[in-house]
């Protein structure tokens, strides 16, 4: 393990297809610690598909993915997966939801709903512990479900599109409160997301996925120092990112 | 920076919702209460005017007091009827519950043995019930295993369905937290099985009572069925439909602790339902 891989996620040449279908074709990218790396693509691209083999529940025909330059094993894998739809269990209390990945691993429910109580609060969530889903907003929903997703405590957070289902200003709202959570943790992020702006906000490096199988495009590289926050709207080099990122999407789309 | 969203409720509005939940509850319950004292007060009229013989059709204030009359032996005749009916369907909610689970874990099982289960669904249970006293005596055997088959089919399909209800994306994301399929079932599938567990309890709760009073009328010594039967033979009628009567109210009694279970137990429920937001 060399200072140099320690703590990436490389992904290298993966291929898949369904029967005849070739869906992904030598597709590889890395993401180092702390780094926000966002993938954007048309729908049909293989977003799912890629994550499906990240998550494990697909087996790629080629390639490998390794972390801190071991591949991954069957099990004992560095990610946590935030899906699009909250999926919280109707039947669970918020604290309960937020624990279950605790609980699948093995921990005790009362020790899973300690480790949660000790981070409701920073999460917004402060005296909803014995709510049910049904009983919180949209927004509120999708907090709980990172929240659920980061108690895992894993090094790589593979987040699939997750304030797609919420209005504008809650998806605003949460995509700020994501990144001052991250400033203080410091995961590194996979973001799928088909939002040019919302790729652009988060991520420090974003890379397209197009409509043919084959390698991935470089998009744009977004420099740290670009704020995130109320500023990131009016800096004068948000706008020209955006459009270099809109027009290389739709070459991808197109070739 | 981060605002509480969560739903607080002025106790006003709480007033206002409880009046409307109360006044909704009434208007749902009114009509077929009323419907039911028109249909008595006509049965009554019918009865007392001599338009039909009291001895043929006696009149509803008559069941009641003939009924009150015999309390202490209806009631000694309701007790093994109701024992037989709980036995029962604890047996079949068991066995129903085993079967459901195992065929949810092996596809081909459930191919192979659901159409044998509808085809007992077929058959009869007045041919049945004779039967079943034949093989297992004038005990409390044969109600108890005639009670759970009665109620056994209801519960498996309820089970069944209730573990495919389960949402394929929750199964997913447990499988992407590194779950196991025995873990998906107690996680996923088990709790998504609730609400259609609850729905099938209610129904064949209504079939128990009934199943039970068959396997009595079939051979018994005690029981609602035995009961009627020997109230019949003397031409007490009144004494027939007052043990009717106490069966229907067995079977309400039950309907009414099956929803009172769920309203305790399975509090998410109501929430999920819309009842409580």
């Amino acid at each position: 393990m060399s200072a140099e891989t320690n703590g990436t996620l490389e992904i290298c040449h993966i291929r898949k297809s369904f029967g005849p279908k070739l869906v992904l074709d030598d597709v590889s990218l890395s993401v180092k610690p702390s780094e926000i790396v966002a993938l954007v693509g048309p729908s049909g691209s293989g977003k799912s598909t890629l994550l499906s083999i990240l998550t494990g529940t697909l087996v790629p025909d080629h390639g490998e993915i390794l972390f801190s330059g071991n591949v991954i094993g069957e099990r004992d894998r560095p990610f946590t997966y935030m899906p699009q739809r909250d999926v919280l269990l109707p039947w669970r209390t918020i604290v309960d939801n937020a624990g279950i990945g605790l609980e699948v691993a093995g921990m005790g429910r009362r020790d899973a709903r300690r480790r949660v109580m000790d981070l409701l609060s920073a999460f917004g969530l402060a005296g909803t512990e014995d709510l049910y889903p049904r009983q919180l907003s949209g927004g509120m929903r999708q907090r709980v479900s990172f929240l659920r997703t980061v108690i895992q405590d894993r090094p790589v957070l593979l987040l699939d599109e997750p304030f797609g289902a919420l209005d504008a200003i809650t998806r605003d709202e949460l995509q700020q409160w994501l990144l001052e959570i991250w400033a203080l943790n410091g995961w590194s992020i996979l973001l799928i997301t088909h939002d040019i702006r919302e790729a652009v906000r988060m991520a420090d490096r974003v890379l397209i996925l197009s409509s043919q199988p084959g390698p991935l495009i470089k998009g744009v590289t977004v420099p740290r120092d670009i704020p995130r926050d109320g500023g990131f709207l009016t800096d004068p080099r948000v706008s020209p990112l955006e459009a270099e990122l809109h027009e290389k999407l739709g070459l991808a789309v197109r070739r | 920076m981060t605002r509480m969203r969560a739903m607080t409720t002025e106790p006003d509005q709480l007033l206002r919702r409880g009046l409307a939940s109360v006044s909704h509850t009434l208007a749902k319950v009114l009509p077929p209460i009323l419907a039911f004292l028109a249909l008595m007060a006509i049965w009554q009229v019918v009865s007392t005017a001599g338009i039909v013989p009291p001895d043929m059709l006696p009149a509803p204030s008559r069941i009641l007091t003939s009924g009150y009359h015999e309390r202490e032996n209806l009631a000694l005749h309701a007790l093994p009827t109701l024992t037989a009916t709980l036995a029962g369907f604890s047996l079949s909610v068991t066995v129903a519950f085993l079967t459901a689970s195992i065929l949810d874990f092996f596809a081909w099982l459930r191919r192979a043995l659901l159409p044998l289960l509808i085809v007992t669904q077929t058959l009869p249970l007045i041919a049945l019930a004779p039967l079943v006293v034949l093989w297992f005596g004038f005990g409390m055997l044969p109600k108890i295993l005639l009670v759970a088959f009665v109620t056994y089919f209801p519960m498996v399909v309820g089970f069944l369905r209730g573990f495919d209800s389960a949402e394929p994306e929750a199964e997913w994301l447990l499988r992407s937290m590194g779950a196991r399929r025995w873990t998906i079932f107690r996680k996923v599938r088990l709790p998504s099985a609730i609400p259609s567990f609850f729905s099938s309890l209610r129904i064949s709760i209504t079939y128990a009572v009934v199943g039970a009073i068959f396997a009595e009328y079939a051979g018994a010594t005690y029981g609602l069925g035995v009961y009627m039967q020997s109230a019949k033979n003397v031409f007490r009628t009144d004494l027939v439909l007052a043990a009717v009567l106490v069966s229907t109210l067995l079977t309400l009694a039950l309907y009414a602790s099956v929803s009172l279970i769920e309203r305790i137990f399975v509090p998410w429920l109501r929430i999920e339902q819309g009842g409580a937001r």
